[in-house]
């Protein structure tokens, strides 16, 4: 009973994570986000002019210093200049409080730029996700989805401030500070920039690598984890085989794979920040050597060593961030890629350019001829030649053998997927062609597996309809077979369900989805075995209590057990994506077929039937 | 009823409707991320962890003091490279002289930073892997009525979050330890150099330090609430893609669009506001940094002038004042990493102090290939909570060889009893025998390998099918587990599989269907080989055909060994050599079929209404006739 899974066989990797990414894209995602960033051209605008004062106040700093300490010497022993000195000092701390002024606008805006970006992403890619027919979901994996709508976002959101104004700051900050330094002298500029290359290649080559063995390390740390919750999830396996060892072992080897991986990359990151600082220190230890000598033989005044000192010291920071910068666009474009490649996805099932909403007068479902294929499954047809009809108050039973294609079936009339062939109309209107909010609200479908959302009972009843009156909704839960146990729980209808709420059992689950489908009114109503895990007793009260809600609708039941569907006014057996059996229950048993054979291995299952039936 | 909740966006059809119960995202249960600063018991504890390393930390401690020491001193090199290096009339060598040993500290200095770091680093990931093993490990013995009542992500928010922020700590720890030794020397060699200099300097370290606290306190709120948002936000983006089959079928699209776009925008809000707060520091630390080295001109210009001081001191203080404050920054966010790790080392010694009720006797012997397959209840009770027994007095033996099913309705304790008999809890009252012997005088993992489980639903590991089928029975060899597969009727879809059996199974199996995944557990249960199987068979509906093929499976499965089957079918029912029917805990009656149907009581009654399951009976039938049995 898994269709969806042929296709699910040859699932798309497009979202999977990894370093390696076409280069092209790469610089295509990188404009497009640039161009994106400057949607906010205002805040854009203020970051890139504020950098630029923040630099020069930065740089005038050391200048300053080297002032003082010339003016200093200079003064006179019994009568200094204070006037001169004080002069220094407030301009010091004007540049020092503007500078901080302008790094934090910059800063700021370039943040904002970032999450307002961000912002518009999220809105993006949750209505996309939310769009994408179930083709795309079934060949794409849950977590890899996810992954883009959060750590590629972030990826993307970092890129203005810390790829693209970084870039600006550096820039000038380096080019200016070279040009300042050279000037003064060259020989001592020489010697002070000396380490500017080798920690700004040292810095990118460790980044970039540590990007590449961070994935690595987190694809070893998802195996860890895995290893963990299977475990824990399996922990009653674990004990009927007294399998504990067998475990820890299991855990031991994964562990220390990622142990040791995490101790390399420690390693990576220790030897090239030392290797950095080190060189910081040596070319300072050059400058002092050869400024010693400058300013011992008076070609240079203690002041402009000390301007040189602070320099360096002013350039060291960033110049060992130009890895970070680096990195930033390299996350940029790999980020970029896959999240553009999410947003750019077509949506395969969508509203015609002209589609009208569907009017439903008569209620009558037809389906002609109907045929489909699932994408990748080689033009293999999972359903082919269905046509039957259905008139308003009708009941249609289907059933046959798991991948017989009733579910396959199921998902084409509320348009999960487009017919390969033929036509599914409502009342002569092809669902093709008109609008599909009307169509799933006419057609409704409790799903095989119940998905839950994590919140109350009673906003999961009324997911459909959420204005709706709480009287209905304990109706609905009634009709259900769902009211007496949600009484029974702590916080009756206020109790969450859920992936974090409160579990329920398979059958709790069903008629929960059961209960939040009878919330709408739709033309068509199909159960797609949805009562499998609900036990016969209860299920028959719920069609007891749903026989009056038929009478306005075509309902389609599919289901494995006769009872539930014996009722029905016409009986589809399918096998191999075919109808090959049709009529009512009485009908069928007539006719001695395979309807037959299953009613009666149901009823009598002695060991002889057993014998008899078994396809061997 | 429900009281509106955080997470849970105003109506924006607030028009006078009904309210509207739409939510996208869902609640958090937040658990506290800030513990005491402080908790001696808590720190006593890790310290167990850390122990085995601690030459290593004495190492890193006195490698940071070292690495600390050397950066001190390299403003005072300067220093006296400029006060008498460069001095006029200054001897030739003096100069280089100095160098050189700043060559030597720059050389120290490295080598300290890289001892420190990387021995830091790795003490800390191995701790991390100790403590993460040693929970895990434990969790392989605690109660599983501890397993039952605790959510698995809740644990693996243990086992990974919590462990992380312990990593952290003791990461930031050494850390601080140098930043503390850096701010002392910085105070101290200012002090040194010149303390009236030093006394007028310092006078901004009190403000610096105040107004980071103070300030600590504000953003840290904003930093939890941007935090906090986000996540909420990415939750209902998750739930999206998980439930879109849902969303769609409900059509749902449009309004939930417009519920996340309030979320996306109160993240924007909270990520601006906090971003705010972060950049509000660096114009404040620059404006002081600004005052500290404005009094350095001045007070320090006029020393120089006067020839108190010599102008290579007033350029050490400019170095210094520029140092002041990367350790008050580190310290203070110390402060909020010591009080995470404080929360979740509590939380780490609640999983480890969690009881292990069930374990192997001192002188517990191991069950061995002559021991037989007997099951027997010797007047047992057993209650999860003692005061509420499931099980009363119950009594029955299964010899060597024979097949009994255990029939009974939801409740009447037939999970409880195989759960006994693998001694997954202990009896109150009576005794467990498996081979003859009380489980409780065995080793467990003897116990283990005695018997074979089925449990109701198949559960599967990811991994191959040959690594799923052979399971923990290390002793089955390739061909054994094919056979197990033949045996059982799974070996046709197995071959079938891109890769056969070693193709590798999804997540829990997805990519097969249920019967498919029963059939596999069957075949595990088979190459374990064990002389006992224990089975407890699925109540969910299964299609008529795969139906059968389970049934013939099992009959694989029981040949020649003992079996005790929670029966639902009644093919699977009738094949039993002797039935046990169960109600609210009492055994109430005991036989075979037709000794049962002679006896005309609650199994026959069942039995006459010929439903294929006893499941299926509707509940009144039964209640009424548990109005009649009891």
């Amino acid at each position: 009973m898994t269709p969806p899974n042929q296709a699910a066989a040859t699932p798309d990797r497009v979202f999977r994570r990894t370093a390696s990414i076409d280069p092209q894209k790469g610089v295509g995602a990188v404009a497009r986000i640039t161009a994106m960033c400057f949607r906010y051209p205002w805040r854009a605008g203020l970051a890139f002019a504020a950098t630029v004062p923040a630099v020069l106040m930065q740089l005038a700093i050391p200048f300053i210093l080297g002032r003082a300490i010339d003016q200093t010497l200079a003064a006179d022993r019994d009568n200094p200049d204070v006037r001169a000195l004080v002069l220094i000092a407030l301009t010091l701390l004007a540049v020092s409080v503007l500078r901080g002024l302008f790094t934090l606008v910059q800063n700021y805006s370039a943040e904002s730029v970032g999450h307002a970006l961000a912002q518009d992403l999220r809105n993006a890619i949750y209505d996309k996700v939310q769009r994408l027919p179930f083709s795309f979901h079934d060949r794409t994996h849950s977590g890899d989805l996810i992954t883009v709508g959060m750590l590629d976002l972030e990826g993307v959101r970092m890129y203005f401030s810390t790829a693209l104004v970084r870039t600006l700051l550096l820039t000038l900050l380096i080019g200016i500070g070279a040009w300042l330094l050279l000037s003064t002298d060259v020989v001592m500029g020489l010697l002070a920039l000396s380490f500017v290359p080798f920690a700004a290649w040292r810095s990118t080559v460790m980044r970039l690598t540590l990007r590449r063995t961070w994935l690595i390390l987190q694809e070893k740390l998802g195996v860890l984890s895995q290893v963990m919750e299977e475990n824990l999830a399996g922990i009653r396996v674990v004990r009927a085989f007294a399998a504990q060892d067998h475990e820890m072992a299991k855990f031991d080897a994964s562990s220390k794979d990622a142990l040791d991986y995490s101790h390399q990359r420690i390693d990576v990151r220790v030897r090239n920040t030392s290797a950095m600082t080190l060189a910081f220190f040596a070319a300072m230890g050059l400058v002092l050597l050869y400024g010693g000598r400058q300013v011992a033989a008076g070609e240079i005044t203690v002041g402009t060593l000390a301007t040189f000192l602070t320099f360096m010291t002013i350039l060291q920071m960033p110049v060992r961030q130009l890895g970070l910068m680096v990195n930033a666009y390299a996350r940029a474009s790999t980020c970029g890629t896959r999240l553009f490649q999410l947003l750019d996805m077509p949506v395969e099932i969508d509203d015609a350019p002209d589609a009208k909403n569907l009017e439903v007068t008569e209620g009558t479902l037809r389906l002609e001829n109907v045929g489909f294929g699932y994408q990748g499954a080689s033009g293999q047809r999972a359903v082919s030649g269905i046509s039957f009809e259905a008139k308003r108050g009708e009941t249609i039973g289907i059933l046959g053998a798991p991948g017989a294609g009733k579910t396959t079936l199921m998902h084409l009339i509320p348009r999960f997927y487009d017919p390969t062939e033929g036509a599914i109309t409502i009342d002569g209107q092809d669902l093709r062609n008109v609008t599909l909010g009307s169509v799933r609200e006419a057609v409704a479908i409790v799903q095989q597996d119940s998905f839950l959302f994590t919140t109350t009972i009673e906003n999961n009843i009324a997911y459909a309809a959420p204005f709706t009156e709480e009287r209905r909704i304990r109706g609905v839960a009634d009709s259900a077979q769902l009211h007496d146990y949600v009484l029974g729980l702590p916080q009756q209808y206020g109790t969450v369900v859920g992936e974090r709420g409160v579990s329920l059992s398979g059958g709790q689950r069903q008629r929960l989805s059961i209960a939040r489908t009878l919330m709408t009114e739709p033309a068509v109503l199909i159960f797609d075995d949805s009562t499998a895990a609900i036990d016969a007793g209860t299920e028959s009260r719920i069609r007891t209590a749903l026989r009056g809600y038929a009478t306005d609708r075509v309902t389609v039941i599919v289901a494995h057990r006769l009872a539930s569907l014996k009722h029905a006014d016409r009986i589809l057996f399918m096998e191999d994506g075919q109808i090959v059996e049709r009529g009512t229950h009485e009908e069928l048993l007539a006719l001695g077929g395979r309807y037959k054979a299953l009613h009666d291995l149901q009823m009598h299952p002695e060991a002889d039937v057993l014998e008899k039936e078994a396809p061997q | 009823m429900s009281p509106s909740r955080r997470g849970e966006p105003r109506d924006p059809h607030d028009d006078g409707r009904p309210r509207m119960r739409a939510v996208v995202g869902s609640n958090r249960i937040e658990e506290d991320i800030f513990g005491r600063v402080f908790d001696g018991k808590v720190v006593s504890r890790i310290w167990k962890f850390v122990e085995p390393y601690r030459r290593r930390v004495w190492i890193a401690v006195a490698a940071v003091l070292v690495f600390t020491l050397s950066q001190l001193t390299i403003p005072l090199l300067i220093r006296y490279a400029i006060d008498h290096g460069m001095a006029p009339g200054a001897p030739g060598g003096l100069l280089a002289g100095i160098v050189a040993l700043f060559g030597v500290a720059i050389a120290i200095n490295y080598a300290a930073s890289l001892v420190q770091e990387r021995v830091t680093g790795q003490m800390a990931e191995n701790v991390l892997f100790d403590i993460r093993r040693k929970m895990f490990g434990h969790l392989q013995h605690v109660s599983l009525s501890f397993m039952d009542k605790t959510e698995v992500g809740r644990l693996m928010s243990r086992l990974q979050g919590d462990v992380n922020s312990m990593q952290e700590f003791l990461e930031t720890s050494v850390q601080s330890v140098g930043d503390i030794a850096l701010l002392v020397g910085i105070v101290g060699v200012m002090l040194w150099l010149d303390w009236q200099l030093a006394g007028l300097v310092l006078m901004v370290l009190p403000v610096l330090f105040g107004v980071r606290v103070l300030w600590l306190a504000k953003a840290r709120a904003a930093f939890m609430a941007a935090h906090e948002a986000n996540s909420v936000t990415n939750n209902a983006l998750a739930e999206a893609i998980h439930g879109v089959r849902a969303v769609q079928a409900m059509n749902r699209a449009r309004l939930n669009a417009e519920l996340y776009g309030e979320l996306a925008n109160r993240t924007y809000q909270a990520q601006l506001r906090a971003s705010r707060l972060a950049q509000i520091m660096i114009p404040i630390v620059d404006s002081l940094t600004g005052i500290a080295m404005a009094v350095v001109v001045v007070a320090g210009g006029m020393m120089v002038a006067s020839g108190r001081i010599e102008v290579g001191v007033m350029v050490a203080f400019l170095f210094y004042v520029q140092r002041f404050f990367d350790p008050i920054r580190s310290l203070t966010m110390q402060y909020s990493v010591m009080q995470r790790a404080m929360a979740s080392g509590h939380r780490l010694t609640e999983v480890l102090d969690v009881e292990v009720d069930v374990t192997d006797a001192p002188d517990a012997v191991p069950l061995g290939p002559v021991d037989d397959g007997s099951v027997e209840f010797r007047n047992v009770t057993f209650g999860y909570d003692p005061a509420i027994p499931v099980l009363k007095d119950v009594s029955f033996a299964v010899a060597s060889g024979e097949r009994v099913a255990l029939v009974g309705p939801t409740g009447s304790g037939k999970s409880s009893s195989i759960s006994l008999i693998h001694r997954f809890y202990d009896v109150q009252e009576g005794a467990v025998l498996v081979g003859g012997r009380d489980v409780r005088g065995v080793t467990q993992e003897s116990l283990g390998r005695h018997i074979a489980m089925v449990l109701q639903e198949p559960y599967l590991f990811t991994g191959t099918v040959m690594e799923n089928i052979r399971y923990s029975s290390y002793w089955a060899s390739d061909e054994d587990v094919i056979a197990a597969a033949r045996a059982v009727g799974a070996h046709d879809f197995i071959a079938a599989m891109p890769g056969a059996y070693d193709a590798m199974l999804d997540e829990r199996g997805s990519n097969l269907s249920l019967g498919q995944r029963q059939l596999l557990s069957f075949a595990r249960a088979l190459a374990a080989d064990a002389k006992i199987l224990v089975l407890d068979e699925a109540t969910a509906n299964i299609d008529s055909y795969t139906e059968m093929q389970i049934q013939r499976a099992l009959q694989r499965l029981l040949e020649g060994r003992t079996g005790l089957v929670i029966a639902h079918r009644l093919a699977t029912i009738r094949n039993a050599d002797r039935i046990v029917v169960l109600q609210q805990g009492v055994k109430i009656e005991e036989g075979t079929h037709d000794a049962l149907m002679a006896q005309r009581g609650l199994y026959s009654k069942l039995y006459d209404l010929n439903y294929a399951s006893f499941d299926d009976i509707p509940d009144e039938l039964t209640d009424a006739d548990r109005a009649t049995a009891t």
